[in-house]
């Protein structure tokens, strides 16, 4: 079922709460506080709060200072401008310094359907992850992403973490707990694995039904953590079904598809298919999901590449 | 505002020798390095590791200390040198610059080399991660100065005006911007290649305190670095007008020795020049 609220509200909800919690966070947003949702935090922490305008590079530079001096800055502004902008800052200053910024892409995916491919967010994960030193995140519905504040702020290092625009369907309960870099299998099955993240990981659930209802053993595995990578987790699943689909809202270059091709390409070959924007730019659209559905990303192209993948096994 | 005796003077300005003279050492050994901006900021160096900075070579990580941002990473041997003879590690460590058992990098490394506060290289951050190093202070804990030592070419770069608008807005009185102004760049002289002029003006309508000195007489570095923390509501900049390649003949106001090696031959009279200045 869709949750009642956007992720980026549940995220800037528990972003504030979590500033109780934690008198080191600070926040830094670019001028899009009232669009991340930063501006709960805002409002009840103004001082811990750093409004930079649209100083994209020059904000990730001030969070390395923040946390170079003991705070535990969350930095925060739409995913392809802090990815593609502050790219640089991000690789010298946050990853090679192995400053302890949580960097805090909203807007990821094509969750902004209505500003179009200049906002979207499609390889913001494939650069994150071919950084040294940073753990890449794409938390799947509302209680991930506020259970990965409290995660990611208490974590010793710095973080990319991804969080949709849009209203994401629930996956998990509300005792849901993460660790990251662990997996989470949602079903076991031994035909065929979807592996999902962030907001395709609703989509997954329901390709996961009807093929179960055409009789399919699916297995389901929800990766919010895709560097570090559950490879354990995924090498069993290559081990025991043989045929994985892995699906993002996300280019297939680069992003959590890479991710496992790489994994299982090292220590389990098997038959892959990669749900994701073709290596394209997509388009705008009246609504994220039916712009989600018209480009590749719907619970057909999911349960479709299942199917391949199942034809594929040696 | 102190008055410095002429005996500090003149043990900074020996320093200052010495940072050349271990930094030619250091590029001719390794065949790499940049001498020319490493010799304009000698002096600047030499009055903060060796005078200004309240710093504890012992305690790298000691809370309350001083903070410096070699922005103009390029000039790393020259920090090094600095590093080294004020005690943050052996001496003999120069000798391994860019070995590959050696701790210190081509461009600085904080999680390397003990003693850099940050790890630089591209040109530009220093300003904006002192703005942050500043805003932490505001939270509460230990109280302390934050230095940026900027290169023109770090002032071509848009992430440096960028942290300026936010040096500006919340009167980070807490950071010193140092511009090493040698007007030379890798491709030549910084006012063919971007003019920065009326730089002055730009960092005044930019909300800085600006001073504005000769970068190698060490009495106006050191009333610079002092008459800074008497400025309690914006940001300054201390200008240093500097000479790139400082000290040695043939290497001064030329792009040629931003990046280049001596020869045996350059090395040599490289040497004779600097000991000489003493």
């Amino acid at each position: 079922m869709m949750a009642e609220i956007p992720q980026r509200q549940a995220y800037g909800m528990a972003l504030a709460e979590y500033g109780a919690v934690n008198p080191d966070v600070v926040v830094l947003d670019a001028d899009v506080s009232s669009s991340t949702l930063t501006k709960f935090f805002a409002d009840r922490y103004p001082a811990r709060f750093f409004n930079l305008g649209v100083t994209e590079a020059s904000m990730v530079d001030v969070s390395v200072g923040l946390a170079l001096s003991g705070k535990i800055p969350f930095v925060n502004t739409f995913a392809a401008l802090l990815t593609l902008r502050a790219c640089e800052q991000i690789r010298t200053c946050v990853a090679y310094a192995n400053a302890n910024v949580k960097l805090v892409g909203g807007y990821s995916g094509l969750s902004d359907y209505k500003d179009g491919p200049t906002h979207f967010a499609v390889n913001d994960v494939a650069l994150m992850r071919a950084m040294p030193n940073l753990t890449v995140i794409a938390p799947a519905d509302n209680v991930e992403a506020a259970r990965m504040v409290a995660a990611v702020a208490e974590h010793d290092g710095p973080v990319y973490m991804r969080i949709s625009r849009a209203a994401v369907p629930d996956v998990f309960g509300p005792d849901h707990q993460v660790q990251i870099g662990k997996g989470v299998t949602l079903r076991g099955g031994r035909d065929v694995t979807i592996v999902g993240s962030g907001s395709m990981m609703g989509r997954c659930v329901k390709a996961a039904d009807q093929l179960a209802a055409e009789g399919v053993d699916v297995r389901l595995l929800n990766i919010h953590t895709i560097k570090p990578l559950d490879v354990d987790l995924l090498r069993q699943a290559a081990e025991e079904t043989g045929a994985l689909v892995t699906a993002e809202d996300h280019s297939v270059i680069g992003g959590l598809g890479g991710a496992v091709a790489e994994a299982l390409g090292r220590c389990r070959p098997a038959a892959l298919e990669y749900v994701g924007l073709q290596d394209t730019f997509a388009g705008t659209g009246p609504d994220t999901e039916s712009l989600m559905d018209a480009w590749g990303l719907g619970v057909v192209d999911i349960v479709n590449a299942a199917r391949r993948a199942m034809q594929r096994k040696a | 505002m102190h008055m410095h005796t002429e005996a500090l003077i003149g043990e900074l300005q020996e320093r200052a020798r010495q940072i050349r003279l271990d930094t030619l050492d250091m590029v001719y050994r390794r065949q790499a390095g940049h001498p020319g901006g490493s010799f304009s900021a000698a002096e600047i160096l030499a009055a903060l590791y060796f005078h200004h900075l309240k710093i504890d070579p012992a305690n790298p990580a000691w809370p309350e200390r001083d903070r410096f941002i070699l922005s103009k990473g390029h000039a790393a041997a020259a920090l090094y040198v600095a590093l080294a003879r004020r005690g943050y590690f052996p001496l003999a460590d120069l000798e391994k610059w860019g070995h590959l058992d050696g701790h210190l990098q081509g461009h600085p490394d904080r999680i390397k080399t003990p003693g850099v506060e940050m790890s630089s290289g591209f040109l530009g951050h220093g300003l904006s991660i002192g703005v942050g190093m500043a805003l932490a202070q505001r939270l509460g804990g230990p109280r302390y100065h934050v230095y940026a030592l900027m290169s023109d070419g770090c002032m071509q770069s848009g992430v440096a005006w960028e942290g300026a608008l936010t040096a500006a807005k919340y009167r980070c009185s807490e950071v010193t911007v140092i511009m090493d102004y040698n007007d030379v760049q890798l491709d030549g002289a910084a006012h063919d290649i971007m003019p920065l002029e009326p730089l002055i003006d730009k960092w005044k309508a930019f909300g800085f305190a600006v001073l504005e000195i000769n970068g190698h007489n060490l009495r106006q570095v050191l009333d610079a670095l002092d008459e800074a923390l008497e400025i309690h509501s914006q940001p300054t900049v201390i200008v240093a007008h500097t000479t790139k390649g400082k000290g040695v003949s043939f290497m001064e106001n030329t792009a040629l020795w931003h990046g280049a090696v001596p020869n045996a031959e350059q090395y040599a009279q490289a040497r004779a020049e600097l000991q000489e200045g003493a």
